[in-house]
């Protein structure tokens, strides 16, 4: 090969590694610059903390009660883990049902169109009455919130199995479960896991509506009550707190993904192509 | 010519209901054990739907489909099949892919875990043999169109199935790649016999792989002429220069032809 060619090479190698450094900065420098300028215009027109707190006030207060926030963030955590891990279960079961089977799709979908439709703040105090003021009403409001993604997803991966292959395997003999088993299950993986990305983070939102309207725990009754008390920079705390969270969890989600469904993004990669008939 | 493996008689397929689409309308034609039949006609002549009534994935609304002796009322569970697009699974290396079927046929599944390695060893002879020596474990992703479509292949084989139904595998690869894998095809065919019902719109291709080529009449489709194909095997790229080969696909265009204009021929 000759020079230039070589020099062409390793120019580009490094233009490819500058970019994807760039790529791993970016989120942080946007976050940073995002607080940074909001500092910024806090303090130069002068915004009283009562109306926007600046970041180094919600900092403050975040120090100053950490204690109470940690204790209800991770009971917060708690029942939104728990709410979506029976969403994972529900929305997985009723999702593989309602792919696999034209009637029950028909049968169901109305009513569960319908009940996703309805504000689940209003479920809230529903929820109060029966089961009384507790961790009942923020598990099963997260429950409530993150289970239609989950089975809108995985009911469209399984419903849409190429009618060829769900050919070759009829003309094999297989069963309709042998079908679902070993290509709609794993086919709808993607959809699964995109979902799932949705649902903990609504489910966050499922548990705070309900810790809010029944103030017992968690960091939305935390919210609740330093707003009654007109400490802002504390209600801010408890949502950079919740946004937090979000994040991570969204993260470890974003990982088991990677982990268990590469092929399908893989494929856009490219680099492993092997050309010839 | 041995007895029939498939026998249609007078086979009616309408779809939709009492005015629905009809697809074939008085469509009989047998195969032998062991031949390879090649079945052509003008597009949207119920080829597909055809493949679809042998392999009993679909009721036939009229006449008989016997296959093996035995009239055909549910999916076959013996057929290896394979279309124009391969349908692999993205999520298995190219080997599980091939042994997919292994896991699905009712004789083959009760065997699999405890001759797991004798099945393997089968399905990599099968890889070698359509040229695909070493990419078991591969992803479908990392292989071109033409590899994937003999992974394809390979799969419609693996279990051993009496009859393979092939629906236009070829027809979305390039002239290069298609006349490569009719010589893959060829071979396997002549290593293992089995039955070929194979549909297609390429003339050349018909004449090149079948002992046997059938026309179809334009929907409701039925079959209006029948050519043997005399040339001897392993035929070769030299074969279809021949003149006798080019006056057979001229022959085939030209029933066709007036399939299309739906004239009669004989």
């Amino acid at each position: 090969m000759s020079a230039k060619a070589n020099a062409r090479l390793i120019a580009m190698a490094a233009a490819a590694r500058r970019h994807r450094r760039l790529q791993a900065w970016l989120p942080w420098i946007v976050i940073f610059g995002t607080f940074g300028l909001w500092e910024l215009v806090v303090h130069v027109f002068g915004i009283v903390p009562f109306i926007l707190p600046a970041p180094s006030d919600i900092m403050e207060a975040a120090v100053k009660w950490w204690k109470p926030l940690l204790d209800d963030s991770l009971q917060t955590l708690f029942t939104t883990l728990v709410g979506f891990g029976l969403a994972v279960v529900a929305g997985l079961v009723l999702g593989v049902a309602i792919g696999s089977s034209t009637l029950i799709y028909k049968g169901l979908y109305p009513l569960l169109i319908a009940f996703n439709s309805i504000p689940k703040v209003a479920v809230v105090p529903v929820l109060i009455v029966w089961f009384g003021i507790g961790v009942w009403p923020a598990i099963i409001t997260a429950f409530l919130i993150s289970f239609f993604p989950i089975l809108v997803n995985v009911a469209t991966g399984i419903a849409t199995v190429e009618p060829e292959l769900r050919d070759v395997l009829r003309a094999l003999g297989a069963r309709p479960i042998d079908i679902i088993r070993k290509v709609g299950l794993p086919r709808a993986m993607p959809y699964f896991f995109a979902s799932l990305k949705i649902a903990i983070t609504v489910a966050f939102v499922g548990s705070i509506i309900a810790e809010s309207v029944a103030p017992n725990a968690g960091i939305g009754r935390l919210m609740m009550v330093a707003s009654s008390r007109f400490d802002v920079p504390l209600v801010f705390a408890g949502l950079i707190t919740t946004g937090l969270m979000g994040i991570m969890l969204y993260w470890v989600a974003e990982w088991i993904e990677r982990r268990t469904t590469g092929w399908a993004t893989r494929s856009t990669e490219g680099s492993n192509f092997t050309p010839g008939g | 010519m041995s007895r029939a493996f498939v026998e249609i008689d007078n086979v009616a397929m309408r779809y939709g209901g009492v005015e629905g689409t009809l697809a074939l309308e008085g469509c009989s034609m047998n195969v032998a054990e062991g031949e390879f039949v090649a079945v052509v006609g003008p597009s949207g002549c119920g080829k597909s739907t055809l493949m679809r009534l042998v392999s009993g994935l679909w009721p036939a609304t009229d006449g008989n489909v016997v296959v093996a002796g035995r009239e055909v009322d549910e999916p076959l569970s013996l057929v290896g099949m394979a279309f124009q697009n391969p349908t692999l699974l993205p999520w298995r290396r190219i080997l599980d892919n091939v042994m997919l079927p292994l896991e699905v046929v009712p004789a083959h599944r009760a065997r699999l875990r405890r001759e797991r390695v004798a099945y393997e060893q089968k399905a990599l002879d099968l890889l070698k043999l359509v040229g695909l020596e070493g990419f078991g474990a591969k992803y479908p992703y990392q292989l071109s169109g033409g590899m994937q479509q003999r992974t394809s292949l390979c799969r419609a084989l693996i279990h051993e199935p009496p009859l393979l139904m092939l629906d236009e595998p070829f027809s979305a690869l390039d002239v290069f790649t298609r006349e490569d894998l009719w010589d893959v095809l060829q071979q396997v065919w002549m290593a293992r016999k089995p039955t070929v019902i194979l549909v297609t719109h390429d003339l050349r291709e018909a004449a090149y792989l079948a002992d046997r080529v059938l026309v179809m009449s334009s929907r409701p489709g039925r079959i209006i002429a029948e050519r043997k194909v005399p040339f001897p095997r392993p035929r070769t790229m030299e074969t279809t220069f021949l003149p006798e080969f080019t006056a057979l696909v001229a022959d085939l265009r030209a029933y066709i032809a007036a399939a299309r204009r739906g004239e009669e021929v004989v």
